[in-house]
């Protein structure tokens, strides 16, 4: 009944070509930003910021990032643990070595280091396809990690090998080391998640989304339209790792604090944002989003449900968790193949008919 | 002859060995792979899966106990008897003949048709699904695996003292090689061959082999699609059950056991995805350079090599040759 574009009227090819053409989704849209700036911001604490804000943030770049990759351009990575820890060293390196550049542009940098690596490991993508490809990102994977904990260079000769984050502030509010409040690092990780799904919204509605999916839908058959698949490929492998990267730093700076990249980016790592976008939706902005809230929320309620109110052992409830969510994504992919993301669809396409369906 | 080269044969048969263990678990991959083209991940854990069973069903241990006492508040753990190794093996592999019904039947059959990938990232959800399932059936902790089909002869584990005299008395220089591995080539070798028998000369093998060659046409001469995608499941699941056994026996029942299926997915790139001689070979080629280079490069660069050595030896070669050493030329159409 309110869900509808019949009487709304664009008068110019901006406004025609806008991100949301549906007011109501234009109005949800600001609301959700303005919730999202200047109301959580009061409302937030240690254990919400830590427990969901803060990776559901961060997680959502990293599964913006590998969407792109996955989902739009159709190159299948199981690396992203490892590119993560290329954006964390590479903002670590930074942020010693020039304390007093401001850690906004650190992570900024660091997510260019981590595309330039990103676009190497992808190199081999031209040659190989599918599955091979599926297992050669995995060499980036397994590589990366073990560089990080072999060569001290990289984190500094610290004798735990661990890296830790030095103190920073912004506009003199301190955002990453043991002095942090829970709002300044959950606006800091805000300002670039939607700075980052903006940028994404729009690469992909773009000329180059377009040719990423060209070469998704049948790379000869895009090759041959004259979609040039080095330039494609590569792209996506640079803008993934991007926005990659600045979630690996983010993960790191703010959210950990200190890290052993075995164990914070380690494989696992790879198929948890793999299963977001799976789970939130292939192709799809929102679906990146949802994914992350899903699997940041589950094992929260599964720990809420399991060993607060059934006073389950803690073991069971986490070889529950692995059933639920295994099960959850083989659901997914027989009942819906393209995640929340299409489900959403479905209900606003019902929504726009009712009360009156055909 | 000098010490070096009698250590770096040593390491170049040890390397051997642990290339045919990666091949018994890359076997398990080619095999569904060629029948279905599903490229299944949870090989890995259907061997940690097997082993447990087999550990489970041997010890008594009653299913899902954890789980039962925590919602009952009972506390029940074993059954208090032993099974025989032989009972357990036949046990285990109606598990996993069960297992492969369940599979075919409540997740692959409601995907014919999906693109690969799709069907790809279902196996990973398997393989989530099936180590959680292990887990809470028989509880994480680490198991010791004892196999033995007699009172008398159970596996072998140890110095081989053999080939350490023999080596001793011509180099100067005892080979340590494991009975265990020695015996894990030997099955190996029974299990390639009968599979290669299995699939060349039986009613069964050959409309496996036909419905690998093209589903459609398979069907439509009368072979039962399900049927073959159950044994084929069937088979791999024993191929998972023999490398559980194997890699159980030698590093124990844990969930690192789950990972050997990281190892075998170098082999699978560089021998081929459909090639069950490639996968051999592969699997040898990791084994003895994934050593060698450790031997070699390793203490140059901090050691740890053989983490990442497989994937870039895989990686380099793949971009040489993108189908792998025996794999069916890719030809690509509009």
């Amino acid at each position: 009944m309110f869900y509808r574009e019949a009487g709304d009227f664009k008068t110019t090819y901006s406004a025609d070509n806008q991100t949301f053409p549906i007011k109501i989704d234009r109005v949800g849209y600001y609301v959700a930003l303005v919730v999202a700036f200047l109301i959580i911001p009061f409302m937030i604490n240690d254990y919400w910021a830590n427990a969901i804000l803060l990776p559901f943030l961060i997680y959502s770049i990293a599964a913006i990032g590998l969407n792109i990759l996955v989902g739009y351009c159709g190159q299948v990575s199981l690396g992203t643990g490892g590119f993560m820890a290329v954006g964390a060293y590479a903002c670590y390196k930074l942020m010693t070595a020039f304390p007093e550049v401001n850690i906004f542009f650190h992570v900024i940098l660091s997510g260019g280091v981590t595309a330039l690596v990103c676009i190497l490991f992808g190199l081999p993508s031209l040659r190989i396809k599918g599955f091979y490809l599926a297992v050669a990102t995995l060499a980036a994977q397994f590589f990366l990690v073990w560089l990080f904990n072999r060569v001290p260079w990289f984190y500094n000769y610290s004798a735990s090998g661990q890296i830790n984050a030095p103190e920073r502030t912004v506009f003199g509010v301190p955002v990453t080391g043991p002095n942090t409040e829970a709002w300044a690092t959950y606006l800091f990780c805000l300002v670039f998640l939607v700075i980052c799904a903006l940028v994404a919204r729009n690469l992909t509605r773009g000329m180059a989304g377009r040719k990423w999916m060209a070469i998704r839908d049948m790379d000869i058959a895009a090759e041959i339209i004259g979609v040039n698949p080095l330039k494609a490929k590569l792209t996506a492998f640079g803008v993934s790792g991007f926005f990659i990267g600045i979630s690996g730093a983010l993960f790191f700076a703010l959210y950990l604090g200190a890290v052993e990249v075995g164990e914070a980016f380690g494989i696992n790592k790879s198929f948890l944002v793999l299963f977001m976008i799976i789970i939130g939706g292939l192709g799809s902005i929102f679906g990146s989003f949802a994914g992350a809230a899903f699997l940041v929320l589950l094992p929260v309620v599964l720990k809420v449900v399991g060993v607060d109110m059934f006073g389950w052992p803690t073991d069971i409830v986490a070889h529950l968790q692995l059933v639920i969510v295994g099960g959850l994504i083989v659901m997914f992919l027989i009942l819906e193949p393209h995640g929340l993301a299409q489900l959403w669809r479905v209900a606003k396409q019902k929504l726009r008919l009712w009360p009156f369906p055909h | 002859m000098p010490e070096q080269l009698a250590f770096a044969m040593e390491v170049f048969l040890n390397g051997l060995m642990a290339g045919v263990l990666y091949a018994l678990v890359a076997l398990g991959f080619v095999l569904i792979y060629k029948a279905s083209g599903i490229f299944n991940f949870a090989q890995g854990v259907m061997a940690l899966f097997a082993a447990m069973t087999l550990v489970g069903i041997q010890n008594g241990q009653v299913p899902f106990a954890h789980l039962i006492n925590a919602i009952f508040g009972t506390h029940v753990h074993t059954f208090g008897w032993n099974v025989p190794s032989v009972f357990a093996l036949i046990f285990t592999v109606g598990v996993m003949i069960l297992l492969a019904w369940a599979v075919q039947r409540f997740v692959f059959r409601h995907l014919v048709g999906q693109e690969p990938i799709i069907l790809f990232m279902a196996t990973i959800g398997l393989a989530y699904f099936l180590e959680g399932f292990a887990d809470l059936m028989w509880n994480s902790e680490i198991k010791k695996l004892d196999f033995c089909m007699t009172a008398n002869t159970c596996l072998p584990q140890g110095i081989n003292i053999a080939i350490d005299e023999f080596t001793f008395n011509a180099f100067g220089y005892g080979f340590f090689i494991d009975n265990l591995d020695i015996t894990a080539t030997i099955v190996a070798i029974i299990l390639v061959i009968a599979l290669v028998a299995f699939s060349q000369y039986t009613k069964q093998g050959r409309a496996m082999r036909a419905v690998a060659d093209d589903h459609q046409a398979a069907l439509s001469v009368g072979i039962s699609l399900n049927f073959i995608w159950v044994l084929v499941w069937s088979l791999a699941g024993f191929v998972a059950l023999v490398a559980g056994i194997m890699w159980g026996a030698k590093s124990g029942v844990q969930f690192s056991l789950s990972l050997i299926a990281l190892k075998a997915l170098p082999v699978l790139m560089l021998g081929g995805f459909t090639s069950i001689p490639g996968a051999i070979v592969g699997g040898l080629i990791i084994g003895v350079g994934e050593k060698l280079f450790e031997f070699w490069v390793g203490p140059l660069v901090g050691g740890a090599t053989e983490n990442w050595f497989a994937y870039v030896l895989a990686l380099v070669f793949l971009v040489f040759r993108p189908q792998g050493l025996f794999g069916e030329k890719i030809i690509e159409r509009v």
